[in-house]
């Protein structure tokens, strides 16, 4: 961990309570309450420079050995001017899955919201236009949780067959 | 009573007649969706030449074309532009489906790809491959040709018996077949 991201998780924590810090291959990985991830994305971008939302992403830890919680969101962010790394973790469990959307900091995050949701079906409060990005306004499932089939439901073959005289 | 016919005259069925115009002037709608495209795009060019068997006028409009090759996966997203394009060509019309994956949704036994499109569409000819080398699309035009030199009728009456080949469906989805879910 280089010297700027070891003050900037000293200065998160110091700030925040019930951060915690680890460090995996040189980058820091924060773990963050669900009730202070706005505010720590505002303090890291506006504060410390970590000004570039690099994506934001989820695993769904179902099936996942000594896990603890269902899902994990990612939060990736780039310090521009150092290229420096922090990643954000808030961890959400069934049934309430919702957290504070990005796009007030960042206007990547619009379309990134939209891909998690559309694929895990977390609810991200305040976004302006959350819909399906990908998928079929009428798809009824979240397929990138693990407890959805891998051949799906069915819904691949929900189509009309065209006979010959139709056409 | 024979008829004297003259030396520069030939005699032949109709239906023989339009099958041999319509076989040697197919125009290809390339719905070209993965790498079976790239294949397909070699076959049309210079070293494999579709022009030696007629149908090299590739259209990307379906009005204007008769032979509808679907090349690569088609996911659910796309199957109802597939039949939306599949229905603006005027007939007589064919269709071929391209390499593993359009015929049988190939490696992609995922949610999203529709395994196969003659569970939706009628196919006429099938080309095994992933992808088929422009040698095996030839081939598979030429057995077209063939095919609609044997069948082909002026009014196009090969065509009415024509269906999705595996129309929903003998094939069970999540183990379940047709029957099985109708009984239940």
């Amino acid at each position: 961990m280089s010297e700027l991201v070891k003050n900037v998780t000293a200065a998160l924590t110091a700030r925040f309570d019930g951060c915690t810090v680890s460090e995996f291959r040189g980058e820091a990985r924060v773990r963050v309450p669900r009730h202070h991830l706005l505010p720590v994305l505002q303090f890291l971008q506006q504060e410390q420079g970590f000004d570039l939302l690099v994506d934001i992403t989820c695993v769904d830890y179902l099936v996942y050995r000594d896990a603890t919680d269902r899902f994990g969101l990612v939060y990736l962010l780039c310090h521009t001017e150092s290229s420096q790394r922090v990643t954000i973790r808030v961890t959400l469990n069934e049934p309430d899955l919702h957290v504070p959307s990005a796009t007030p900091l960042w206007e990547a995050a619009n379309w990134l919201e939209r891909e998690v949701y559309d694929m895990f079906g977390i609810e991200f409060t305040g976004h302006p236009d959350l819909r399906r990005i990908l998928l079929p306004p009428e798809f009824a499932a979240f397929p990138l949780r693990k407890d959805y089939p891998l051949q799906g439901r069915g819904e691949r073959h929900n189509f009309v067959p065209l006979a010959r005289d139709a056409s | 009573m024979a008829l004297e016919v003259p030396e520069n005259v030939l005699v032949t069925k109709l239906d023989a007649l339009a099958s041999w115009c319509r076989k040697n002037s197919l125009w290809p709608m390339p719905f070209a969706t993965a790498c079976c495209g790239i294949e397909l795009m070699a076959t049309g060019a210079s070293r494999h030449d579709l022009a030696r068997f007629g149908a090299e006028a590739m259209r990307f409009s379906p009005r204007q074309s008769d032979l509808m090759i679907v090349a690569g996966r088609v996911v659910m997203k796309m199957l109802p532009v597939l039949q939306r394009i599949w229905q603006q060509m005027g007939e007589p019309k064919w269709c071929m489906s391209m390499g593993a994956c359009a015929s049988t949704g190939g490696v992609f036994d995922t949610y999203a790809v529709v395994q196969g499109i003659d569970r939706f569409l009628p196919v006429d000819m099938y080309v095994p491959g992933c992808p088929p080398r422009p040698e095996q699309l030839l081939q598979a035009v030429i057995d077209l040709q063939d095919k609609i030199q044997r069948e082909g009728t002026v009014s196009g009456r090969e065509f009415e018996r024509r269906e999705p080949v595996r129309a929903l469906l003998q094939l069970p989805i999540l183990g379940q077949t047709p029957e099985m879910r109708a009984r239940r």
